[in-house]
């Protein structure tokens, strides 16, 4: 929290009577699910929140629910973004107008949320997502992932044609548009760099705000040395293939 | 040393492997995490039939001395065989998955019908 106080007053949360969530992908954070639900409440005590425990081993799921945050266990492991889009699907269900994701780990600080819902709520852009790299201080990753963040950043300000700086954020906000599209088709594994592009395809409208991350509070980051490797692989030949996919059909309103 | 004909069958059959991959990704009956070993199948054994130097050199380390495009047909073999296994870990998660799905089923319908 202390490197947060540099930052002149952070906007607190838009009184507007929107029905707003937030989703919290959780696999094992026991440790840090709490202080990330209370985290939220504290920014704005009308956001409900969902916790996606995406198959935990731990206490995570019955911390969450003792807390009063809606829980969905899924029944095994799915990878971050099937946990992710279980959140939009229940986001979009049960009619929400707003979505933030903020990931259990407690990286993502709920202290910074309205700089997030700024553009959502002035409707100037349909998601937003907070960038490590567009301004100065705050946890910034380890060097090599850094140079890979960079890489990826690059090709997808290229095919984007927008500066785009933190492509693998996942500290995000999104409007009913994005939640109804994100619900539809979300990208498996390591799924944000390759939505962004989705969201361009769709001509969504995506903007970035600065924001400083924490480093993670208890658990084990998902992506170890080998798995970086799989993970530009994979990246970077589905934001190729991705290029000359058709674009799916957002979730329709029923009503 | 290879036949020159042997190696430009060996680069389309590789390029068109690499190709009919890509096709399957982009139109979603292929995701990516199964896509990669096919395509690392498809850029070595291109590599291997346009170098034709290196593939004569190969050959001689392994102790292929009368026929150097055998190693094309062994490397060919390995990948598929890798590939192979890899789907038998893939089936056995499905499995195990599988099960879990179907007992998670088979309580909640059991749940509601107590309940209704």
């Amino acid at each position: 929290m202390a490197e947060v106080a540099t930052e002149t007053r952070l906007p607190t949360s838009p009184q507007l009577a929107v029905k707003r969530i937030a989703i919290v992908p959780a696999f094992n954070e026991e440790g840090s699910v709490p202080s990330v639900i209370e985290e939220i409440r504290a920014f704005d005590p009308d956001f409900e929140v969902v916790v996606v425990d995406d198959g935990s081993t731990d206490g995570t799921a019955g911390v969450a629910a003792g807390l009063g945050a809606h829980v969905v266990r899924l029944p095994f492991n799915l990878g971050i973004g099937g946990a992710v889009q279980t959140g939009f699907r229940y986001a979009f269900e049960q009619g929400f107008e707003l979505a933030v994701r903020v990931d259990g780990d407690g990286q993502h600080d709920p202290a910074q949320l309205g700089l997030l819902l700024g553009p959502i709520v002035a409707d100037e852009a349909d998601i937003v997502v907070g960038s490590r790299f567009s301004s100065d201080g705050g946890y910034r990753s380890s060097r090599s992932r850094r140079i890979g963040i960079s890489i990826l950043a690059k090709t997808l300000s290229v095919i984007v044609r927008r500066r785009v700086t933190d492509p693998t954020s996942g500290f995000q906000a999104l409007n009913r548009k994005a939640i109804a599209l994100f619900a539809a088709d979300y990208p498996h594994d390591y799924p944000e760099v390759e939505a962004a592009l989705m969201v361009h395809k769709h001509e969504l409208r995506m903007t970035e705000v600065p924001v400083q991350m924490r480093e993670r509070a208890a658990g084990q980051s998902s992506i170890g040395a080998l798995a970086s490797v799989y993970y530009m692989v994979k990246v970077m030949l589905a934001l190729f293939v991705g290029l000359f996919r058709k674009n799916v059909t957002p979730l329709e309103e029923t009503k | 040393m290879t036949p020159l004909v042997v190696s430009i069958v060996a680069a389309i059959a590789s390029v068109v492997l690499i190709l009919v991959v890509l096709e399957l990704i982009r139109s979603r009956r292929l995701r990516e995490r199964y896509a990669l070993l096919w395509l690392l199948t498809g850029v070595v054994l291109l590599a291997l039939s346009l170098w034709r130097s290196g593939l004569n050199t190969i050959a001689g380390w392994v102790g292929i001395e009368t026929y150097p495009p055998a190693v094309l047909f062994a490397v060919g073999a390995l990948f598929v065989l890798l590939v192979l296994l890899h789907y038998s870990t893939v089936i056995s998660k499905l499995h195990d998955q599988n099960t879990v799905l179907a007992q998670r089923l088979a309580l909640l319908e059991q749940q509601l019908r107590e309940r209704g």
